[in-house]
């Protein structure tokens, strides 16, 4: 009895750690004062003052339309080398697992300053394709390693039979291989999403002129202070991620129910 | 089905930002200022007047610009360093000489303000703003007037004091109360400076960067080392709270405007800091920011209470002696470990 009231506790304990700032984020963007330190009364007018901020609307757009591409076109890069890892063997495979290891552990700086001078060597003007890049470059290794692991519990006789039934090579991918693994690339593409909306170190030198993310401009207001509008636009942000867990759990939900109803 | 509408949305959506940016036919200029350091506003009242659009970057330090200035591979047109940076910049011959014939208001600017041992002649660069370091108090909580950066040693304020997290302005601090130069290139002064640093962290409750507004305000602490800019949005929030420039004389700062020397639109340059320079314009941004500026017309469009603020443009004999960060150059490692020194000390 005691026990359970211990797991309780210590599991409110963990989600008031994880949740605090948020609330208090929340809370303060509807702050009437500048500063942070004191509660002026309620007010709307961050969010008014947000969507008449250009800068802050450009930068988020910038940060959306790169999260959404680069976590798409890394997710069908990191797939497709996903499988031909795991289709490997021996040596090759260990030597390319490896390397497929190395960016994930490097410090990101180290990777930044590796791809601008790489940019600067091709003679690439920096802007939004160098940011591109360079954000697909360092979420492939996770897309890979997100994958691998659904490879492996995959049953690798089922696309050979359906090989053996007339399928074509791509045809059993899309429809054998693909299904089976698709938990695996919905994950490594949500860690593509999130990454690459989190990153500063790799954008900050990765990018040019007129192309901010969210991370660079709210870091560039660190001398004046961090204006409110953030805490709006980050409260707006964080209901849309929920608002998006919610829809996701409720179609997953129907989609299993349906299942075992067919049954 | 529903996928490939996404992917294909998502393409002409990076086609058509990508392509905007290279297909643009109107002239632009490429501008990098500080986070929150101008009122957007007077932008969109350029490109009317001059149908020049303004590509607009911000940036954190005077560090991470310089190494987005070195970098290369992306230029920019206008870019707002501060005094020592502009010097160090003018030494590695990153800057373009500016024609201020180009520039007619330049002489808009108070002389205070120009000639600096960081620009000589002002060949490079044009303020923009400019400031001070100093002590702000809660007077509820200090039962004195503070005068002097000696008054920081006080043993009555212990754990009462909050310093700047910032290697040459808390130094300067040090080397001030003891009467050298903040430029001091003498590493016995500078050692004896840490040990008085180092003698009063006893007293200081915290280095702090910019969240020494909120303790200040929240009355968390008696007596902190502020910038001029800060003090004045912390004493709008809590009046009890005042700012003094000390006697032993203080740090001027001016964030000025340069032209890189990569820059590709030279004159949408210069059209553009003479449109900052322009009074009306400069006291829109005087206004939003909170800062001083270094142009007479510009504070007296400023409301009345701000003109005569103590805190933002003090007078004369108030402001007494001040001094320019100059570049340490080659001695930069000497200041580098006697911080080291003075943050790790117990």
């Amino acid at each position: 009895m005691v026990s359970k009231y211990m797991k309780r506790f210590y599991a409110l304990l963990i989600f008031i750690f994880l949740y605090a700032p948020i609330i208090i984020l929340i809370i303060y963007s509807f702050n009437d004062s500048k500063l942070r330190g004191s509660w002026n009364g309620f007010t709307l007018k961050w969010y008014f003052e947000l969507f008449k901020n250009k800068e802050a609307l450009k930068a988020l757009y910038y940060t959306i339309v790169i999260a959404i591409s680069s976590s798409i076109i890394s997710t069908i890069l990191g797939t497709f080398a996903a499988i031909g890892i795991h289709g490997m063997g021996g040596f090759n495979k260990k030597l390319i697992l490896n390397l497929n290891y190395l960016p994930v552990l490097n410090p990101d700086i180290v990777t930044a300053v590796a791809l601008m001078a790489l940019f600067r060597l091709a003679h690439i003007n920096f802007g939004l394709f160098t940011l591109l890049l360079a954000h697909i470059t360092f979420s492939v290794p996770y897309v890979i390693l997100s994958i691998l692991p659904k490879l492996k519990q995959m049953n690798v006789h089922l696309a050979e039979a359906a090989m053996d039934l007339g399928a074509t090579p791509f045809y059993s991918l899309r429809k054998i291989i693909i299904p089976q693994i698709m938990p695996g690339i919905i994950t490594g593409a949500l860690l593509a999403f999130t990454l690459s909306i989190d990153d500063f170190v790799i954008s900050f030198f990765t990018t040019g002129h007129g192309v901010s993310n969210l991370s660079i401009y709210i870091y560039s207001m660190a001398r004046k202070g961090i204006n409110p509008i953030i805490n709006a636009l980050s409260t707006l942000m964080f209901i849309f991620m929920v608002v998006l867990l919610l829809i996701i759990n409720y179609r997953s939900g129907k989609a299993e129910k349906m299942i075992e109803e067919r049954r | 089905m529903k996928k490939r509408i996404i992917l294909l949305f998502v393409v002409s959506l990076v086609l058509t930002s990508i392509l905007s940016g290279c297909g643009e036919s109107k002239p632009s200029i490429n501008v990098y200022n500080w986070g929150e350091y101008i009122n957007t506003d007077v932008l969109d009242i350029f490109e009317e007047e001059t149908g020049i659009r303004v590509v607009y970057d911000t940036f954190a330090t005077n560090e991470d610009l310089y190494v987005k200035m070195k970098q290369g591979g992306s230029s920019y047109d206008v870019v707002f360093p501060s005094d020592y940076m502009i010097e160090r910049m003018i030494r590695e011959d990153l800057l373009l000489e500016m024609d201020l014939e180009n520039i007619p208001m330049f002489e808009k600017i108070d002389d205070k303000f120009l000639d600096i041992d960081y620009d000589p002649n002002n060949i490079y660069s044009v303020p923009y703003m400019w400031g001070t370091v100093g002590i702000i108090y809660n007077t509820k909580m200090v039962d004195r007037e503070l005068t002097a950066w000696a008054d920081l040693w006080d043993e009555a304020f212990s754990k009462e004091i909050i310093m700047l997290n910032s290697q040459r302005d808390t130094l300067a601090v040090a080397l001030k109360k003891l009467g050298y130069s903040m430029n001091t290139r003498n590493i016995k002064e500078l050692e004896e400076a840490r040990d008085e640093l180092i003698a009063q962290k006893p007293l200081v409750l915290a280095y702090l960067g910019d969240e020494v507004k909120d303790v200040m305000i929240g009355g968390e602490a008696a007596i902190a080392v502020v910038w001029s800019g800060d003090a004045q949005a912390m004493i709008e929030e809590n009046p009890d709270l005042k700012y003094v420039i000390p006697a032993e004389g203080t740090n001027l700062w001016v964030d000025a405007m340069v032209i890189p020397k990569n820059a590709e639109n030279v004159e949408g340059a210069e059209k553009f800091i003479n449109f900052m320079t322009r009074p009306d314009i400069a006291a829109m941004n005087a206004d939003y920011i909170g800062y001083s500026s270094p142009i007479p017309e510009a504070i007296f469009l400023l409301p009345e209470e701000v003109q005569n603020s103590k805190v933002a443009y003090p007078s004369e004999e108030e402001l007494g002696e001040t001094e320019i960060f100059m570049d340490p150059k080659d001695i930069i490692g000497e200041y580098d470990r006697i911080w080291t020194e003075i943050t790790s000390a117990q």
